[in-house]
């Protein structure tokens, strides 16, 4: 069972520290195309952040009420995924062949490019997902978990 | 070709790993295998792998430490076994055998860098001279795990998937 910290230090460290994080994750998602990088890490970095939310200020206050509620998109990532992939499909190529993704206006590569783009993002949010929800249950074995199940 | 950075770092990495096998208070074997993973991310940037560092830096330092540290609050974090049983004679002979032969098994493969190699000359040079006009991503690594190879990093996001499913499954209390 985790409970919230009691130091003021690890409080406001918090503060500064979540934001950071959760932007640079956001960066490393944008730019995995341009630098090293890309959805796994930015989705393990994203769920970190809310992990040392949920460490520091304790599963019932409102700093992770956003990780509780992210629970609820268990499998939304995968999805994504698989439906970048289908809409592939729908377009008349392969699945997975961004090249036919159903787009005007946009060329071949530049289709390719956004393909990218969306399926890391899936593979982001598919990750933090996980990490949260790996958390969850790791924290709430066998505690009196009645209200958590309320909640996720 | 020297090495003066290459083996204290591979030294480190051997400490390291022993370390964390050998020491009796678990709390700091898992901060010693954080510190390995920060080892084992510069050895993966050094080979010039540096996508991979930085999964190994956030994953194996970061997240895996948490994981790790919330399943010891759960347990026990000392370990009680108070004499370690010997390993039979078998392993004793054995292991050392098997690691002479991998060594004199690893003495076949191409040289580190070796442009001439299998493994750069078959597709790779498909994918550094295609990448950027095919998809235009400059990051050739993001490229082809998320397009050349999208299936495979599809079953893998499906992967984690069933990780974190399986967790919920196993660990979270049904309410009855």
């Amino acid at each position: 069972m985790i409970h919230a910290h009691d130091s003021l230090i690890v409080r406001t460290l918090g503060r500064v520290l979540v934001p950071l994080v959760q932007l640079y994750a956001i960066y490393i998602l944008f730019f995995g195309q341009y630098s090293p990088g890309g959805g796994f890490v930015a989705g393990v970095m994203l769920g970190t952040s809310m992990i040392i939310g949920i460490l520091i200020y304790g599963p019932d206050s409102p700093a992770s009420a956003l990780a509780k509620r992210v629970l609820h998109g268990d499998g939304l990532g995968l999805i994504v995924f698989a439906g970048v992939g289908g809409l592939c499909l729908i377009g008349g190529g392969e699945f997975l062949n961004y090249a036919s993704l159903e787009l005007p206006g946009l060329e071949l590569s530049a289709r390719r490019s956004l393909g990218i783009l969306l399926t890391q993002m899936g593979v982001a949010i598919d990750v933090a997902v996980t990490a949260i929800s790996i958390v969850f249950s790791l924290a709430f074995f066998g505690a009196e978990a009645d209200e958590e199940d309320s909640h996720a | 070709m020297t090495y003066s950075f290459e083996l204290p770092l591979l030294a480190l990495l051997m400490i390291t790993a022993a370390g964390a096998i050998l020491v009796k208070d678990l709390i700091s074997a898992v901060f010693i295998l954080g510190s390995y993973s920060f080892f084992m991310a510069l050895v993966w940037a050094w080979l010039g792998a540096v996508d991979l560092g930085f999964v190994e830096a956030v994953v194996g330092a970061g997240l895996a430490t948490v994981f790790f540290l919330l399943t010891l609050f759960q347990t026990d974090p000392e370990d009680h076994r108070i004499r370690r049983t010997r390993p039979p004679l078998a392993a004793i002979v054995g292991l050392p055998a098997l690691g002479l032969l991998l060594l004199y098994a690893a003495d076949d493969l191409p040289e580190f860098g070796d442009a001439t190699s299998p493994a750069s000359i078959h597709v790779s040079p498909f994918y550094l001279e295609n990448s950027l006009q095919d998809t235009r991503t400059p990051n050739v690594v993001t490229s082809i795990i998320m397009d050349y190879r999208g299936f495979d990093t599809l079953i893998e996001t499906a992967v984690v998937f069933t990780a974190g499913i399986a967790c919920a499954a196993l660990l979270r209390r049904t309410r009855t």
